[in-house]
């Protein structure tokens, strides 16, 4: 029973975790959502370093963690497991309001920016996991509360929407397809994602080691070998044998989809 | 959804059932019968076997089918030899029933048929109308016939007693045959079908079966009841035509369909004419083609015509059974069957596949789309899961076993397969050797498959069909002797004529005579006749027979299994299932390894099940949250926690005279408050004579949430210990459901937050039940019982669980039961929320539908006039002619609605005949004036009568509970336990509907729901009981006497004898409640009695003593705490009825307390304490000692 309730409060504990920033030098120090992203979260921030500066300084700002920008369009708990997720906490990040990488990093002007992403991200998720019937089905009402929940951190209110979004026909056994995204570090292209069921055409349950096998055969430790990288969603590793559809309901972000974060093993 | 069977009959004859639950096809194994055609209701399944006897499978229910047989032994006084059994010349005779007229010795008693056994010998009934009588059990009284006392007194110069024997029926869940009567039956059954079970409100178990006979001959099977399933004898119903197939739905549409292919109607059929009056006509649904088939429901008719086209039947009720128009459907079925709820099932003429009409609702009954049911039978699972599979992805749905049925198939698979292969259809055979072959070379994928072998049973089941067809000859147009033995055989399932237009498109393939490739007799005489008569024609026929006989060898066993499912029949009967249940029969379980791993990826699972990657998560995750903050909680969070306001436009019922609604503005300002817990005030803003007021509550004090729907407004009340006192709550409407469940779920999860109470309900909870049915729960404080100051019964904080019961029980080890309306027994599953609750104020699994059926009745009252007799005009100073129970307000047929939007109707008006008083035939009760007593019978002072009609509504809803099938229940009682007590199984009593005692085994923490039944026997219905702390038993039977069961243990838990106890002086008691010691009673004038005198070594007590009045209900807990639902409390600003009270002052030494302290209420029906054991605090701590005020405010029940 136990269990069973864990299973059913399980998202909350997501979204109560935090992970620990550092903004040197000022030393702001902020508990941020794992799930939240970057501009939602700084206002805060803003705040802070501009009584402590001059107006023209002060252009977008935008943040590096050892000299790679961090991409604001990540949740914040995949930009720390994919930069620092073997680091020693408060995670210490750097503040920019000049020289902002085009290069690198989108602009965000605004909130609504980032309401706009987020919303294209749970309707891409639902275009593969329901061919978008269910966010159609919602009313812009509806849209609305799914972002001021995560907005505001209210875990119920986004939570009593987002449940639509995670609902299935039985007989069907999941979702159409899978949303997740794969992200390394060591290669230049953004994520992997691609198109995959949670059932196998035998009628089998695909495992997240099922995926990794096809999408980053790399990612997995053949017999023999020692292992080279470590598999983080929401800064744990999941057993390969850990069905995909489970993780896809319990362990997704609020965009809806499942971000995995492929990280070499340290070196100590 | 209750577990129910679907039955269906192969083409071989054997009977499978499907469970709403199961996931293959279960064969009836304890037959060695074929049935040709089953009809299943709820609880037994009839069907005609191939020996053309009938069968009745009545299934096993913990309930025994048992009946009472009473004789009267009469004696006489006289002066020699005091009383004796020799009687006047003028008196009845010695032995006698109850009136004295019928003569009634024991001997002439005789079982019914051998599926009866006696439980016991003949004994005395020493109980006379709850009085216990004398030892010999002896009433006397002057004189034949008198009313009979249980004194003998000095004028007593004759007396009686009853003698009591029980039957039991023992064929349960075996096919038991019908004794025939044979004289009356000429000719064999070849249709049947049962119904009928709500045109009356008797219990469960009263049916109308209709059968016909081979001649065309309608049949009507008298008596059958719970207490004789077999019924009595079968009485013809002569139809205007000859019938070939018949239909009987639920309520009183019968439906037959002649041999020419019209339909015929019943009409008149109603409670006391089960049988209906008279025949009409309607055309069949298509002028050139004849119906085949009729299948009704509840207000549905279906029919199948000749070329297997499907209709539907527009505007069928019990007021126009004859309907208004035929509507063509999609599909093509060789049979259809309507069950429960209207649902619709079918047999495919393609694939003889059973098929299910989803999408049936009361809105829509023609529903949306067939959907097969393709799920194995069992024993076949392993071979048929690989093979079908194979099929499955080479894009061929049939095997070539299949294939051979339907010829159309086959043409069509002739164009597909190249010339090498050709199929069989088309090939010229020179004999009956070759059908060995002919399956082998069409089959392209399946190298070696063997012929189909059909079995001798169903052989010597053909030849028999032909001996028993010779009188019907004339009414089919047989051409050749031979090839009727099929053919002969297909009329009789109404089939002959699809046959032939199936034929003609033979005709135009294979150019042969036409093919009687189908009948449901067996599939592979099919085969050989298709074979044949593509070439050989009649000359082979008598061949075929013969080596039909030959090649019944022993292969049948190794192939017989080996292939798709072809179905005969289906009827679904029994099968309890709407539009929202979830059935897994479609979920494609060609695989069964998906159906594994679509469980093991569900929820809701046993921890034991539970997979090694689950468990890592949780320890990962919750290894993160420590890692990730804990060292950290004294940061500042990046955001900000901020007062969140909610606000909408309610209504307001006012607080000052005069009372009405009003427009206000309402507001829940929530913020996060000390040590965390969210905490709100509420606001009512509103215009007092132009000035702008408003009234406010703090969440923290909201007690309770009470919904509050009726058909007019959506409104909810607010209570807090202050409003408790004044019995007048804040209440407020809001302008739709919709938005008055969104408050709700809202304010009660902020409640819930300010109080920091979350997940299920702990095993010590408190649980009670409101008028309308919504289930609240409390968690007690250790303080409840503390003495001498408890905690105040109105600052209990109560909660809402998703649900709709009548009554709840539960013990302080979790175990939760309750009842519907329906009489529908449900047991805890451990959740919460469930019902408008949404997110996280609902557990996730362990959350069901669950539905509630109830009764709305309204009145029709009429006056005499010298001239017209009975009429609806009444004095002006009269009721309302369509009234409720008080006459006071006006209730139309057609202006009452459900109680509530949440309720739907789910049957049409009809006079209710089961009033307390009796009533006469057509429901009417006499009295001399309104409002008065009435009685069921007229006389000539009566110059008003009234009836009282009946419809009944139900709800869907969802909540933590579970259906325990299948015997409906009236009352419960779970053993309470002490706080630290380890019990293994713990004991469950319960009474059904019908007042028969039960004790439940089985009953664990695991499994709360327990496993079986045991009755206990009784000698009249019971109507409430109670188990107590040290396994004492109370009841009470339905004469309003107590009885106590004796020795009653762990190892004994039906215990073994009753022991009588008398009520009160004058007092019929109707609930009793036992806890650690203490026995309370009520009585049905409101008095509550406590039990004087009990002690271990007497555990029946010595005499009754007064306590209180006004009381409803009583809960006695396990420590003996005492509370009650109480009517008559008044209040500051209102009085309630149905309140929740405590007895203040019970201790072990004063077990009787000493005064009341009023709870929440009005509007409460039960409650139940027998799960708090929490001992209360010894010593009892200077803040507690805030005296109590509510005894001032509130005088207690007991006035005089």
């Amino acid at each position: 029973m136990l269990l069973h309730r864990l299973v059913a409060v399980s998202p909350m504990l997501l979204c109560a975790c935090f992970c620990l920033v550092s903004f040197p030098p000022n030393l702001l120090q902020l508990l941020l959502p794992r799930v939240s992203y970057l501009p939602v979260v700084t206002d805060k921030v803003k705040k802070h370093f501009l009584k402590v500066m001059r107006p023209e300084d002060v252009e977008e700002m935008w943040f590096e963690y050892e000299g790679t920008p961090l991409k604001w369009h990540y949740p914040i708990g995949v930009l720390f497991d994919l930069h620092a997720s073997n680091t020693v906490l408060p995670w210490n990040i750097t503040v920019h309001f000049k020289n902002f990488p085009d290069q690198d990093l989108l602009h965000c002007p605004s909130n609504s920016i980032v309401e706009a992403h987020f919303m294209s991200s749970i309707k891409e998720a639902d275009s593969l996991k329901h061919k978008s019937q269910v966010v159609n089905d919602m009313q812009k009402k509806d849209h609305k509360q799914l972002w001021m929940g995560l907005q505001n951190d209210k875990f119920d209110q986004f939570w009593a929407m987002n449940r639509k979004l995670m609902e299935y026909p039985t007989e069907d056994g999941g979702f159409r397809y899978i949303p997740f995204r794969i992200y390394q570090t060591l290669s230049d292209r953004p994520f992997i994602q691609k198109l995959f069921r949670p059932v196998s055409p035998d009628c089998n349950a695909h495992t997240l080691g099922d995926l990794l096998k096809e999408m980053y055969p790399d990612a997995l430790t053949n017999d023999g070998e020692q292992k080279r990288y470590q598999v983080l969603i929401h800064g744990i590793e999941p057993l390969l044998e850990t069905p995909l559809q489970w993780l896809s309901e319990h362990l997704s972000h609020p965009d809806n989809f499942l971000h995995i974060c492929v990280v070499p093993v340290p070196t100590d | 959804m209750p577990v129910s069977l679907l039955w269906a009959v192969d083409v071989y004859g054997r009977v499978y059932s499907l469970s709403t639950v199961g996931q293959q096809w279960e064969h009836c194994r304890n037959t060695h019968l074929e049935f040709k055609r089953v009809t299943a209701a709820q609880q037994c399944c009839w069907g005609i076997g191939c020996d053309n006897s009938i069968y009745l499978n009545v299934h096993a229910s913990d309930l025994p089918v048992r009946y009472q047989e009473d004789t009267y032994e009469n004696q006489r006084w006289n002066p020699v030899g005091g009383f004796s059994e020799r009687l006047l010349p003028s008196d009845r005779w010695q032995w006698s029933d109850i009136t004295g007229l019928q003569h009634q010795p024991m001997a002439s008693f005789q079982l019914p048929s051998s599926s009866w056994e006696w439980e016991g010998d003949w004994f005395v009934d020493e109980n006379l109308d709850g009085e216990p009588t004398e030892k010999e059990g002896w009433t006397y009284a002057m004189d034949f016939p008198a009313t009979y006392t249980k004194d003998k007194k000095w004028n007593s110069c004759v007396r009686r007693r009853r003698w009591l024997r029980y039957r039991r029926y023992k064929d349960m869940d075996t096919w038991a045959k019908i004794p025939s009567q044979q004289t009356a039956l000429p000719d064999p059954f070849s249709d049947i079908s049962c119904g009928g079970w709500e045109i009356s409100e008797e219990p469960r178990g009263r049916l109308s079966l209709w059968a016909v006979s081979l001649q065309g001959k309608v049949w009507f099977r008298e008596g059958i009841s719970h207490h004789n399933p077999e019924g009595s004898s079968w009485v013809e119903v002569p139809p205007p035509g000859e019938v070939v197939q018949i239909s009987c739905g639920p309520g009183d549409l019968v439906w037959a369909v002649l041999w020419e292919g019209h339909l015929i109607v019943r009409e008149g059929i109603s409670r006391d004419c089960p049988r209906g009056t008279s025949w009409a006509e309607v055309e069949s649904p298509s002028p050139q083609v004849g119906a085949i088939h009729v299948a009704v429901g509840v207000n549905v008719v279906w029919a199948v015509t000749k070329d297997n086209k499907v209709w539907f039947r527009r505007g069928v009720n019990s007021h126009n059974p004859c309907g208004s128009g035929w509507i063509n459907m999609v599909g093509e079925m060789i049979m259809i069957n309507v069950g429960l709820n209207d649902q619709v099932w079918a047999i495919s003429c393609e694939d003889r596949l059973v098929y299910f009409r989803q999408g049936v609702t009361s809105s829509e009954l023609s529903g949306k789309t067939w959907k097969a049911i393709s799920i194995p039978r069992d024993g076949e699972r392993s071979h048929s899961s690989a093979s079908a599979n194979s099929q499955h992805s080479a894009g061929c749905f049939f095997s070539s076993e299949v294939r051979a049925p339907s010829v159309v198939s086959d043409a069509e698979l002739d164009l597909e397969h190249p010339p090498g292969d050709v199929a069989i259809s088309n090939v010229t055979f020179p004999g009956p050797d070759s059908f060995v072959d002919a399956p082998t070379n069409s089959s392209s994928s399946q190298p070696c498959v063997k012929p189909n072998i059909p079995k001798v049973t169903s052989d010597s089941f053909i030849s028999e069909l032909v001996s028993d067809r010779k009188p019907a000859k004339t009414s089919g147009g047989v051409e050749s002797a031979s090839p009727a033995v099929l053919e002969e055989v297909v009329p009789d399932e109404g089939e002959a004529d699809v046959l032939s237009s199936n034929s003609d498109v033979t005709i135009t393939g294979s150019g042969g005579p036409p093919d009687p490739q189908w009948s449901n007799v067996d599939l592979e005489e099919a085969q050989i006749q298709n074979g044949q008569t593509g070439a050989v024609a009649d000359s082979v026929d008598s061949c075929s027979l013969s080596s039909v006989a030959t090649y019944s060898l022993a292969m049948e066993d190794q192939y017989g299994v080996d292939e798709h499912p072809l179905w005969a029949w289906v009827s679904g009967g029994g099968c309890s299932v709407d539009s929202h249940s979830q059935l897994n029969w479609f979920s494609c379980s060609l695989n069964t390894s998906m159906l594994q791993s679509v469980q093991s990826m569900s929820l809701s699972m046993t921890p034991a099940q539970t997979a090694a990657w689950r468990k890592q998560i949780f320890e990962q995750l919750s290894e993160r949250s420590k890692r990730e903050m804990d060292n950290f909680r004294h940061y500042e969070q990046a955001i900000e926690q901020s007062v969140w306001v909610k606000k909408g436009a309610m209504q307001w019922w006012r607080d000052w005279k005069p009372h009405k609604w009003m427009d206000v503005h309402f507001a829940l300002e929530q913020f996060s408050g000390a040590e965390g817990h969210k905490d709100g005030i509420l606001f009512i803003y509103y215009n007092y004579y132009e000035e702008k007021k408003y009234l406010h509550a703090f969440i923290n004090e909201v007690t309770i949430l009470v919904p509050v729907l009726n058909d007019s407004k959506h409104t909810f009340a607010i209570y807090t210990p202050e409003r408790t006192k004044q019995r007048w709550p804040i209440r407020v409407a809001a302008g739709t459901e919709l938005e008055m469940y969104d408050w709700l779920a809202l304010l009660s999860v902020s409640c819930c937050d300010s109080r920091g109470i979350y997940g299920s309900p702990s095993k010590q909870a408190i649980w009670s039940i409101t008028c309308k049915g919504d289930i609240f729960v409390s968690e007690p404080s250790s303080a409840l019982e503390a003495m001498p100051y408890p905690t105040p019964c109105d600052q209990m904080f109560w909660r809402q669980v998703g649900g709709h019961l009548r009554l709840v029980e539960c013990n302080s080890l979790g175990i939760v039961w309750g009842i519907g309306f329906d009489h529908t027994a449900w047991v805890h599953t451990g959740g919460y929320g469930g019902g408008f609750f949404q997110g996280l104020a609902s557990s996730t699994d362990n959350i069901y539908t669950q539905t509630d059926v109830k009764s709305v009745y309204i009145y029709e009252n009429q006056r005499w006039n010298p001239v017209t007799g009975y009429t609806n005009r009444g004095l002006p100073t009269d009721r309302y002619m369509w009234s409720d129970a008080s006459g006071l307000r006006e209730c139309t047929k057609t202006g009452t609605k459900p109680p509530s939007p949440q309720w739907t109707w789910v049957s049409d008006w009809a006079v209710d005949y089961s009033v307390s008083g009796g009533t006469d035939r057509e429901g009417w009760q006499y009295a001399a004036d309104f409002p008065a007593s009435y009685h069921g019978f007229k006389t000539i002072k009566d110059f008003v009568r009234r009836r009282r009609w009946a419809r009944r509504c139900k709800l869907t809803t969802t909540g933590p509970w579970q259906e325990i099938p299948p015997i409906p229940l009236s009352d419960v009682t779970i053993l309470p336990c002490a706080a630290q007590s380890s019990v293994d199984t713990v004991p469950v009593w319960a009474i059904s509907n019908k007042g028969d005692v039960l004790c439940r085994l089985g009953v664990t923490l695991l499994t709360p729901a327990g496993t079986s039944w045991l009755h206990v026997g009784t000698d009249q219905p019971f109507k409430s009981i109670s188990v107590g702390a040290a396994s004492q038993v109370w009841g009470v039977a339905r004469d309003g006497s107590a009885f106590y069961r004796g020795s009653v243990s762990g190892l004994n838990p039906a215990g073994d004898c009753w022991y009588h106890i008398p009520s009160p002086a004058k007092q019929k008691l109707k609930q009793v409640s036992v806890g650690r010691t203490s026995v309370y009673t009520v009585d049905e004038n409101g008095n509550l009695w406590y039990r004087q005198g009990v002690t271990p070594s007497y555990p029946q007590g010595s005499s009754w003593e007064h306590i209180s009045n006004n009381v409803r209900k009583v809960s006695v807990g396990p420590l003996d705490q005492l509370w009650i639902i109480a009517d008559k409390v008044q209040g500051s600003h209102s009085l309630s009825c149905g309140t929740v009270c405590h007895r203040l002052g019970v201790q072990p030494m004063e077990p009787k307390g000493q005064s009341w302290d009023y709870g929440i209420g009005g509007g409460w029906d039960h409650i139940t304490v027998r799960g708090n054991s929490m001992e209360p605090p010894r010593i009892c701590l200077p803040s507690m000692t805030e005296p109590s005020p509510r005894a001032a405010h509130t005088p207690p029940p007991t006035a005089p």
